[in-house]
């Protein structure tokens, strides 16, 4: 853990009027790391990746990528800094195939998307990208089909798929399995497992077997700020986190 | 794809020798079809491909007649015909895109319709202009030595303009660049969130589509010999916006097709009946409700035709 982090967020706070839904959060994520974040609905979860991802702009506090601070940058341009997220609920290219889909999201680097004039072949290094992606989220089958005709679950593979084809440092997923049946829960767990440990995971999920078998160490959000952070036993075994979970219920 | 390609070069050697069998009248009808066809598709491509409804269009149209009405009479040649107003039509799109495409939906109407109005309302009181009677006696200009004053002439340089910027068009489609158009047209905050810089690709196809509307005016006022405000009113950008809709937004050939059929049905009608804005409504209506896809739609659901 002595390496830089990667990802940092220094007493990061956004405020909506009154409400406080992110309140002074300060996290470090290393290279390699996989950190899944937690908490009860309403916690600030997604809040906190908007902030992350330029979506919404902080009250207070830094956002640090590399060590570099992106306060102020919009998405797209942090997006080419290599933090890239997928969305908890769909946001696909409905009418463009699985490969258009995952083909643009591969050329956002902007490397021939400038070409007027240019066809099929300047495609290539984008197109081979989305490829080897749509192999890497289970969707290898699918290339040709719209990607608004594909099921639910192959939906969220592709939503996975979109941000990973960006070629991302770090990954941000917003409850990849949301939604998900227990078998497309556990296909979607061993697609994200079988991640190369070079890409970073940032992950807010809910299933308790997902976090358990994927995050290297838990955050537990509650009411916008950091409640506790640790390995999953630890933070399974807080008594603190018991409670916050059984009185959301 | 071959029997595709075979039957647009029938179309187009059709079109090529329309006036070697043909009268005058209908010739000049054919001539203000691709002039507007031109116009309807420069506008598809932010309507149909990058989901962007302007209705301002005409500020294009009619910069570049004015340009090519202003030129030409000082020295006519292609200089003053294309590159000119094409080029002032470019820095006109820059400047009135880089207000308007940071809003979108009706804002972005509204703001290209004010725009455009504005640039009426300059041409309409300006005495240098021509004021409400705009100028008239425009030369047409000389090519390569050839003066294309004659009927047979200016459809030969006509029908090779137009067929290169179809061709540029269609070829920007199908670009990597046209796909990002597309993938904006989709999910704009997904593109965004990927890494496109989506407002500069926004601007770059406004300023592209600024362009060629701006060719399609300089040759209109080639076509008429004169120009007048009118080329700026809000009721050449609704023109332009009901042809691509009749053709079919998305398939360029569709605007093409809605302008022949919006100029055919106008000269049609009105030869009968003095009613005939009322008759061209009514179809209109009728039009949109019964076949949604345009011209094309419709022709692809029947017939099976495939993009």
């Amino acid at each position: 853990m002595s390496e830089a982090p990667l990802l940092a967020l220094d007493r990061l706070s956004r405020h909506f009027g009154a409400l406080a839904a992110v309140n002074g959060v300060t996290l470090s994520i290393a290279p390699r790391e996989r950190r899944a974040i937690i908490g009860p609905n309403g916690a600030g979860k997604t809040t906190l990746f908007n902030l992350i991802t330029g979506h919404l702009a902080p009250s207070a506090g830094r956002v640090l990528l590399g060590g570099e601070t992106v306060g102020g940058l919009a998405p797209h341009a942090i997006a080419r800094r290599g933090l890239s997220r997928s969305f908890q609920r769909n946001n696909l290219f409905p009418r463009l195939t699985v490969l258009e889909n995952l083909r643009l999201a591969a050329a956002a680097d902007g490397k021939g998307s400038w070409s007027l004039l240019g066809g099929a072949s300047r495609l290539g290094p984008s197109l081979a990208r989305a490829r080897e992606t749509a192999d890497a989220v289970g969707l290898a089958g699918r290339l040709e089909e719209a990607a608004g005709a594909l099921s639910y679950g192959e939906q969220r593979q592709l939503e996975v798929g979109l941000a990973l084809a960006t070629r991302p440092r770090i990954l941000l997923l917003d409850e990849p399995t949301a939604g998900m049946s227990p078998e497309e829960t556990a296909r979607m767990t061993r697609m994200l497992e079988g991640l190369p440990r070079e890409v970073t995971l940032l992950i807010i999920e809910h299933d308790m077997d997902v976090v358990g078998s994927l995050a290297d160490r838990v955050t537990v959000l509650h009411y916008g700020e950091v409640l506790t952070e640790g390995s999953f036993d630890h933070v399974k075994a807080d008594p603190r986190v018991y409670e916050v979970y059984l009185g959301s219920a | 794809m071959i029997a595709r390609a075979a039957g647009l070069a029938v179309l187009v050697a059709a079109i090529a020798a329309f006036p070697l069998f043909m009268g005058s009248y209908p010739v000049k009808l054919l001539q203000e079809i691709l002039i507007f066809g031109l116009f309807a598709m420069s506008l598809d491509l932010l309507m149909g491909y990058t989901g962007m409804v302007s209705f301002g269009h005409s500020a294009f149209f009619g910069i570049g007649a004015y340009v090519a009405a202003l030129a030409l009479v000082k020295s006519p040649g292609l200089t003053s015909a294309l590159l000119l107003p094409a080029a002032v039509a470019a820095v006109g799109a820059l400047l009135i895109g880089y207000f308007s495409i940071r809003v979108s939906g009706v804002y972005f109407i509204m703001l290209t319709l004010a725009f455009s109005q504005m640039f009426y309302a300059v041409a309409f009181q300006n005495a240098f202009l021509g004021a409400e009677d705009g100028l008239v006696g425009i030369p047409r200009p000389t090519v390569a030595g050839w003066s294309i004053g004659s009927l047979g002439r200016f459809h030969a340089y006509l029908i090779a303009i137009e067929g290169l910027l179809a061709l540029f068009l269609w070829r920007v489609t199908r670009s990597p660049f046209g796909h990002v158009l597309r993938g904006i047209h989709e999910n704009e905050a997904r593109m965004q969130a990927v890494g496109y810089p989506v407002r500069r690709y926004k601007l770059a196809a406004f300023v592209i589509a600024g362009t060629v509307a701006g060719i399609a005016g300089a040759l209109y006022t080639q076509f008429q010999g004169s120009v007048s405000p009118d080329a700026f009113f809000w009721t050449t950008s609704g023109q332009a916006l009901l042809m691509v809709i009749i053709g079919g937004t998305g398939t360029l050939g569709g605007a093409m097709l809605g302008a022949a059929a919006f100029i055919l049905l106008q000269s049609l009608v009105s030869s009968y009946t003095e009613r005939w804005m009322l008759i061209l409504g009514v179809t209109f209506v009728l039009l949109v409700l019964f076949a949604p896809g345009g011209i094309v739609g419709t022709l692809r659901g029947r017939v099976g035709l495939r993009a």
